[in-house]
């Protein structure tokens, strides 16, 4: 027993008899559990996910020839497409996050009026939830397209004969448009997710106190719901933020070559057999990623006093 | 985490909770029309919800004529499976399924053997670091996905992974693990410990104690999990692509035969109802663990 | 107590930044070009598992490892019907550009060759032949000479030197197809089969004029092959070239014209990845793309469409064909098999076969292709009038450029986007331009390709 090794066997050997001789070490045994158990995940990450991740962040500053190199950086930014797609992916955002958020508090706290049929609705809005990329693409494609679903509707009631190009790189406000809605319609549904598990959380009394207090419903709204979801709301923020940046298959969908954003421009790098541009991109995203966290976590700061807890 | 987090129970949705007996309950008109105004909304708000799956489904179920046709029927004139059937019987549809299914099991297995373990920890011990862990598996997700399958395709031409669906399924598991490991933490929160812990003050270790006790009351937390494991692989289209030459998962085969080839539009709707009739029942089962799953994150 | 604790994580933390770290460094350099597996951690990987890819279903056939018909159905195809009558079994293997390229180098260098024959597009080659993977042929085609292989396929098959490296296997290229909708609008006097860019031109602005819309349609979309069209169409037939006079006054003209045209380009053509969904739908009525990329629309309504060759600029009808080549490596396995392998693909039965099928289409005189589906039929008369028409200028794809054509294309691309999209001058941009083409025709040393003349050493952009 001079360096006992730390496998699962082991372990288990341990918990099933702890010998008497041997308490301190069962302790530590005890106290190492956490960690053993962390050790699977940890070891799967580190192979799927760490080493190809570190791999690609060495893939943007490391040429074929064997130099360390900028050059993929200079070129990136240098690119015809990079600004376009540094203001696009920040345009779709600062637009879409502030709708999904005001679509999913009012979804929550729609679902908390405790309306017939709230677990229908419920469902319906849940649905995007399940639904990929690539369908959302090809949903909302056959709907904003040149002969889809909207240009029919217009052209059968009447409304406009001639059909309109919603995604045209000519007419940039309805591509936008056509790109925001089909995100509010895709990743809504998570926001509203942790809204009203943020608001179930709120204790009852709560309620009933403000409402024995007068409050009206927006004063209960403003004044207790919303302020109590904020750590909730702050979550959902970095989570969606984090994966807007990456959003690509439905902007590719929808607006082809016409709307760059980072992302895509990443995954059109990799389909130029330029692995190395592509990892400069996914090395931008991930910084700017990191840094929203940071500046989030920061001007959002919730400490636990401020919570009363 | 205070007790109050401990408790709360996942199935736990709004409809259940009990009504508030104030004076206020009474009905007015102003009342009355406050609540029509809610019911307004929320119909709208599922109308906004359905209608792309409505007119997916009707696409999907047109004959073929009707989908060439413009201005577009927004009611289908005339429903026939011949479109469905035309994808179903196109050249490895139905393999791809298949396909899909295989790997999508196998992440949700992986997924929980590797992933359930952690979530328990998260879940049950208190040690230093904890958040930092969570945080440091928030963040896997600031990294693009796309961007991973490159140097992945790589090694696993090395390791004669490359084209397998295992290969697939490992890559799947890595994406989905942060989201299990959060998600199963969280059931594991709301099974209270003190039951655990009578267990083993009964004689039980603490192995046993998990087993006899925790996992039966899991359960149905870990099965919603599965589910929305195998939503996140069934949805996987990029890393699939990238991973495969000839085991294509569904929405590999099909992002490539709509890229490349141009699949015919009836091929496009059949495919688009394919890929989202599975995410209503997945969604349909999960419904009700959904709060108790995504709650706890937020912790 | 808390301090304590923290140990363990923090240990863990740290050993998987080490780890990755270590694994990932050990890993990196190699795999950086493509996806390359061949020089990927040589020392971390035993020997026997660098290389190849494990063929998934192996049944024990010779293995046939090629770019082309990839997609699933096409893959489908090639196994069941057209390798179905093959004198021995073959292991078909299609990959995706990066693999295909790689893992035959990737065999030659670990010594272990399992690829008996290698069938892919011509650019592809140079990168084996540069390796010396690939064997002389001249023995083999001297065997297939009743085949009637034409000699400009089978001087490309050379590569600029006296041996055989691939013998030629398939064709196709790019052509135009109409609705007939549209066929109304064509301006008077104008032959659809020997168009003029100016006429094109005419006709997309009297549809426009006539319907309402901008129904011209080019596949400019993120899959679209749209480069090709200036590369093989636009470039040659107002320069010449493809490569040389890239910043001419030609080619300002070239541009200048094309920014006309472009007026009545639907504009969402940035969106379309291939003609045949557009031309169903009706939102085009005039197309050019790939034959394959057609093939859908013609096929679902043969009766509806009427396919022409591309117009001709004022240096001739710039036409690019894409020629396919068979070749077998240096100690490959299963030799004599190959060899049959090669005699079968070639025979004028299985020309036919494949061209009924796949859509690509004989390069053997004698193979019969009167008996084509309707809508292949439409293709193969399109490409018929292109080849006697007596202005044809064939351009090549890019030869020699490697894991480059991609940023290759991307110049092309670019130049599109900042002269058209966002209307920058001409000539500042293809200056610009010009000079990433030259970087990388210098990176890569590669000489000048058909149409523009032979060059000693690098292609030079003029």
């Amino acid at each position: 027993m001079a360096t006992p090794q730390v496998t699962g066997d082991a372990l288990a050997s341990n918990m099933l008899a702890p010998p008497a001789a041997n308490r301190s070490f069962a302790r530590s045994r005890e106290r190492a559990l956490p960690f053993l158990l962390l050790v699977p995940s940890a070891l799967f990450l580190v192979i799927f996910f760490a080493v190809p991740m570190v791999q690609a962040l060495i893939l943007s500053i490391h040429s074929p020839d064997g130099a360390w190199t900028l050059q993929y950086f200079e070129r990136m930014v240098r690119d015809v497409n990079f600004t376009d797609a540094v203001r696009n992916t920040f345009l779709i955002i600062l637009v879409a996050i502030p709708l999904q958020f005001l679509f999913a508090i009012v979804m929550g706290l729609l679902l908390q009026n405790k309306l017939r049929g709230s677990s229908l609705f419920l469902y319906f809005w849940a649905i995007p939830l399940a639904v990929s990329d690539l369908a959302a693409g090809l949903v909302w494609l056959a709907i904003f397209g040149d002969r889809g679903f909207v240009n029919s509707f217009l052209r059968t009631t009447g409304i406009a004969p001639i059909a309109f190009s919603w995604l045209s790189y000519e007419n940039y406000g309805t591509l936008l448009m056509a790109v925001v809605i089909a995100e509010v319609w895709r990743a809504t549904a998570i926001v509203m997710v942790i809204v009203v598990a943020g608001l179930q959380l709120i204790p009852p009394d709560y309620m009933e106190a403000a409402e024995v207090f007068g409050a009206s419903r927006w004063q209960r709204i403003w004044h207790v719901q919303l302020p109590l979801i904020r750590p909730s709301l702050q979550v959902a923020l970095i989570l969606r933020t984090i994966l807007a940046f990456q959003v690509f298959a439905v902007v590719i969908a929808l607006a082809g070559r016409a709307m760059p954003v980072l992302a895509s421009e990443a995954y059109n790098r990799y389909g130029e057999l330029n692995p190395n541009g592509a990892a400069a991109y996914a090395f931008l995203i991930l910084t700017i990623s990191l840094i929203t966290t940071i500046v989030y976590l920061i001007v959002l700061r919730t400490s636990e006093e401020e919570m009363g807890q | 985490m205070s007790a109050k987090t401990g408790t709360i129970n996942p199935p736990r949705s709004t409809v259940d909770v009990p009504p508030l007996n104030t004076a206020a309950n009474k009905p007015t008109l102003a009342k009355t029309l406050g609540r029509l105004g809610l019911y307004v909304a929320a119909i709208a708000i599922s109308m906004f919800f359905l209608c792309p799956i409505y007119l997916i489904t009707i696409s999907a179920f047109s004959p073929q004529k009707e989908i060439f046709a413009y201005p577009k029927a927004l009611i289908p004139q005339s429903l026939t499976a011949e479109t469905v059937l035309f994808f179903w019987n196109a050249t490895g549809v139905q393999a791809s399924l298949v396909n899909s299914v295989i790997v999508g099991t196998l992440t949700v297995i992986f997924a929980l053997l590797v992933g359930a373990p952690a979530g328990y920890s998260l879940a049950r011990f208190i040690f230093r670091g904890r958040d930092s862990y969570k945080l440091l598996i928030l963040t896997t997700r600031a990294f693009p996905i796309v961007i991973l399958s490159i140097p992945l395709a790589v090694n696993y031409i090395s390791w004669n992974m490359y084209d397998t669906l295992w290969g697939v399924a490992f890559a799947h598991t890595a994406m989905a693990l942060p989201t299990t490991i959060l998600v199963t933490a969280s059931i594991f929160i709301g099974v209270p410990r003190e039951l655990e812990e009578a267990a083993q003050t009964l004689g039980c270790n603490r192995a046993l104690a998990f087993i006899k006790v925790a996992m039966p009351l899991a359960l149905p937390g870990l099965a919603a999990a599965a589910i929305f494991t195998f939503a996140l692989s069934w949805n996987e289209t990029f890393a699939a692509t990238i991973l495969t030459q000839r085991n294509r998962t569904l929405p590999a085969l099909i992002l490539s035969q709509i890229a490349d080839v141009g699949a015919p539009l009836p091929y496009r709707f059949a495919a688009g109802f394919f890929l989202i009739a599975p995410s209503l029942l997945f969604i349909f089962i999960m419904r009700r663990y959904l709060f108790g799953m995504w709650g706890q994150v937020v912790k | 107590m808390n301090k304590l604790n923290s140990r363990p994580l923090w240990a863990l933390l740290g050993t998987i930044l080490v780890v990755s770290l270590a694994l990932a460094g050990c890993a990196a350099p190699g795999t950086v070009p493509t996806l390359t597996p061949p020089t990927a951690a040589p020392a971390a990987q035993p020997a026997g598992a660098t290389a190849t890819l494990p063929p998934p279903t192996p049944n024990g056939g010779i293995i046939f490892h090629s770019s082309q018909f990839a997609p699933v159905n096409e893959a489908e195809t090639m196994r069941n019907v057209i390798l179905k009558g093959a004198p021995m079994l073959v292991d078909f293997q299609p990959q995706a550009t990066g693999p295909y390229v790689d893992i035959p180098l990737a065999q030659q260098k670990a010594g272990k060759i399992t690829i008996a024959v290698i069938g892919g597009q011509h650019g592809d080659f140079p990168a084996f032949v540069n390796a010396g993977l690939l064997d002389d042929l001249t023995p083999l085609l001297e065997k297939l000479s009743d085949r009637g292989f034409p000699e400009t396929y089978l001087t490309l098959g050379k590569m600029g030197t006296d041996k055989q490296y691939y013998i030629p296997w398939a064709q196709a290229t790019y052509i135009m197809a109409a609705n007939k909708d549209a066929l109304q609008y064509l301006p008077e006097g104008a032959d659809i089969n020997a168009l003029t860019y100016e006429q094109l031109t005419e006709w997309a602005k009297a549809a426009q004029e006539g319907t309402g819309q901008r129904v011209l349609g080019l596949p400019v979309g993120p899959q679209g092959l749209i480069h090709r069209f200036w590369q093989g169409y636009l470039y040659p037939s107002y320069t010449g070239t493809q490569v040389g006079g890239f910043k001419s006054p030609e080619a300002v003209k070239m541009w200048t014209d094309f920014k006309e045209l472009w007026k009545y380009v639907n504009p969402a053509s940035t969106n379309y990845n291939n003609m045949s969904e557009p031309l169903q739908t009706g939102e085009v009525l005039i197309a050019w793309d790939h034959i394959a990329r057609l093939k859908a629309a013609l096929e679902a309504n043969p009766d509806q469409y009427v396919t022409f060759p591309a117009p001709a600029g004022p240096a001739g009808r710039g036409y690019m064909p894409v020629l396919t080549g068979l070749a077998i490596p240096v100690g490959g396995p299963n030799r004599a098999e190959a060899e049959q392998l090669i005699t079968y693909l070639t025979d004028p039965k299985t020309q036919t076969l494949v061209a009924q099928n796949l859509g690509f289409f004989p390069v053997v005189a004698s193979a019969d292709t009167s008996d084509l589906p309707p809508g292949v039929k439409l293709e193969a008369d399109a490409i018929a009038t292109l080849q006697g028409s007596a202005d044809a200028l064939p351009a090549l794809l890019p030869v020699g450029l490697g894991a480059k054509g991609g940023d290759w294309n991307k110049v092309y691309n670019d130049t599109f986007q900042r002269i058209v999209i966002k209307g920058e001058d001409i000539q500042t941009v293809l200056n610009e331009q010009g000079a990433v083409m030259q970087s990388i025709l210098d990176e890569v040393k590669a000489a000048c390709w058909p149409p523009d003349a032979p060059s000693e050493g690098p292609c030079q952009v003029k």
